[in-house]
């Protein structure tokens, strides 16, 4: 038999403390995680100071003097666009497909057991496989095309996933009301559904693109590594090695140029590109994050609108 | 348990003009089979392996209110959603029996859901617009049937959301406020001229006020008595006074040992309140019930 235990016991100062603990633990937690993000942009801020300049960011590359971005720069974005181009319809189609069509079956087991695997395989090995397959295999050589084929291998799984959950997260009312007004499955979801779920897809996109700016390791066998040559950006002819709109030319981006510059660069002023490329490259991931945002906001307003 | 012929239900719902002998209203009956709406024979829902609604055979006569009451649990909802074989969206979920809408059966393999839907519109227990615009949740069943000139569309909106006595808090700002923007109520009644707008003969409505506030409730109801001038509905309410207000005709539904809902009775809701001829009903009512 115990008795009723006072209320002015002192057991509950442990409880107390846990309290306080566990507040400052996960105050500490979100504190750090913005500290890493800000130390490592005002490193960069103060590092790339005085050498990111209109000219730096416009200029072809110099082995011997401070020389400029673009080309690297340029080819980021080109393989970025290339391969959402190809993940996002796709993982979006097949986000759809695991969402509102496949039953919980060893199938989708199996789907769900490889979008985990693949998004898991070290980017090195990916790069690796893309070697084998498009340079070795097919022949093909180092393109901006096989880069981007390769990147898509890595994200699509991440894209089909994201979209998937970003799909199932849409309340089940919103599906019912519309099926219930006599519209189609494929009404519900082209017109409720997938508008809803912008927000949660755009996620996605952020994510997935992320993954893209920053590689490195996949693009190093496919897409290739060096100094890229001078691009003339009135040269549409696709087949040109010198034309920036070819998707089958070696195409050096910004993260495998610093990369290639911190472990063979030679003169002296290697140090200051590095550190003005890796700015350029933080604030290219900051922009291409707002404006992500920004168009998924305008994109649901466009699709709950008409 | 006891079904009450057809006669003894209409005698005391139907418009006066039969208020004449009870057998010349049952000639009548036999004789003019298009009052009939919607009649269901032995109709029982199941989820996998349980049975939810047993054998419950009814008819719903053109334009008038029919209240479904019972416990929960006594499978009114999921009978209600067999109007507009909504349970075909359930993994599991199972119904045998007809339920025939103007004669046709609608469990026919062959007929189309979504030509049913639009003829048997739904309300929900929560109000659930669309997050868009007032306009465009009244226009997006017509928009999906195909429906895109301007001027038709103006028209449909502005005649369902009239019809659905909302007009006038809204009309100024049709295109501008999202329907999620309105208070409960008024988004109840945007969602009824939703419904509205695609044109069905049926209304149902699962339990439609139980969300709102006394006196948007109120709204509805004067609503619904208005909208049964020209419209079939079937509404499942918790709230016995709600179906001894609104409806014309009451069926009061109860599980038994199994757990399986049925149908106790169902007759006209002055009798069903004043004088029902099961025990089990008059338990309900008087609130003696479980």
């Amino acid at each position: 038999m115990t008795a009723t235990p006072s209320l002015r016991r002192k057991t509950s100062r442990g409880s107390i403390l846990a309290d306080r603990a566990a507040t400052v633990v996960l105050w500490g937690t979100g504190a750090l995680v913005l500290l890493i993000l800000g130390a490592i942009i005002v490193h960069f801020a103060i590092a790339a100071w005085g050498v990111v300049s209109p000219s730096f960011i416009l200029s072809d590359p110099s082995d011997v003097a401070l020389g400029g971005i673009l080309p690297v720069l340029w080819n980021s974005i080109y393989i970025l666009a290339l391969t959402m181009v190809i993940a996002v319809p796709v993982g979006l189609l097949g986000g759809i497909y695991m969402s509102e069509y496949a039953s919980d079956n060893a199938v989708t087991g199996a789907i769900r057991f490889a979008e985990e695997a693949i998004s898991s395989v070290p980017s090195i090995v990916v790069g690796l496989f893309g070697l084998i397959l498009f340079v070795d295999n097919f022949h093909q050589g180092f393109t901006a095309l096989n880069g981007a084929l390769a990147l898509t291998f890595f994200n699509l799984p991440l894209m089909t996933r994201l979209s998937e959950q970003a799909l199932r997260a849409v309340p089940q009312e919103e599906r019912s009301a519309s099926l219930a007004l006599g519209a189609t499955k494929w009404q519900t979801i082209r017109h409720v559904v997938v508008p809803l779920a912008i927000p949660g897809l755009i996620t996605g996109v952020i994510l997935t693109a992320g993954r893209v700016f920053g590689e490195a390791a996949v693009l190093l066998f496919t897409s290739g590594i060096g100094t890229p040559p001078h691009y003339n950006f009135a040269n549409f002819d696709l087949f040109s090695p010198a034309s920036p709109w070819s998707p089958f030319r070696p195409s050096t981006t910004l993260s495998v140029y610093i990369y290639k510059l911190q472990s063979e660069g030679l003169g002296s002023h290697v140090n200051q590109i590095i550190d003005g490329s890796a700015a350029i490259l933080i604030s290219m991931v900051l922009i291409f994050n707002l404006g992500a945002r920004f168009i998924g906001r305008v994109l649901t307003r466009r699709l709950t609108a008409a | 348990m006891s079904t009450p012929t057809n006669a003894a239900v209409y005698a005391e719902t139907a418009p006066p003009r039969l208020v004449v002998a009870q057998s010349a209203i049952a000639d009548e009956f036999a004789a003019r089979p298009a009052d009939v709406k919607i009649s269901t024979e032995k109709v029982s829902i199941m989820y996998g392996e349980k049975v939810a609604v047993r054998d419950v055979s009814l008819t719903v006569q053109e334009r008038s209110i029919l209240a479904l009451i019972g416990p929960s649990g006594s499978g009114k909802s999921t009978f209600l959603r067999c109007f507009n074989r909504m349970n075909d969206l359930i993994p599991g979920a199972h119904v045998q029996g007809a339920v025939n809408l103007d004669g046709e059966n609608i469990m026919d393999p062959d007929v189309s859901v979504v030509e049913l839907r639009r003829r048997v519109g739904m309300v929900f227990q929560r109000p659930n617009p669309f997050p868009m615009s007032i306009y465009e949740n009244v226009a997006y069943g017509p928009r999906r049937r195909g429906q895109n000139d301007r001027r038709k569309l103006d028209e449909l909106v502005e005649t369902s959301i009239k019809r659905a006595a909302l007009w006038d808090e809204v009309k100024d700002d049709l295109k501008r406020k999202s329907g999620l923007a309105l208070s409960g109520g008024q988004q109840q009644r945007l969602c009824i001229a939703r419904v509205l707008a695609t044109d069905p003969d049926v209304i149902l409505m699962d339990e439609p006020a139980s969300a709102l506030d006394p006196v948007s409730t109120l709204r509805i109801e004067e609503l619904m008595r208005e909208l049964r001038q020209a419209y079939t509905i079937v509404i499942v309410t918790h709230n016995m006074q709600q179906a001894a207000r609104v409806s014309d005709v009451t069926a009061f539904f109860t599980m038994a040992d199994d757990r399986a809902g049925y149908l106790v009775e169902v007759g006209p809701t002055g009798q069903i309140f004043t004088r029902p001829n099961e025990r089990l009903t008059e338990d309900y009512i008087s609130g003696r019930f479980g």
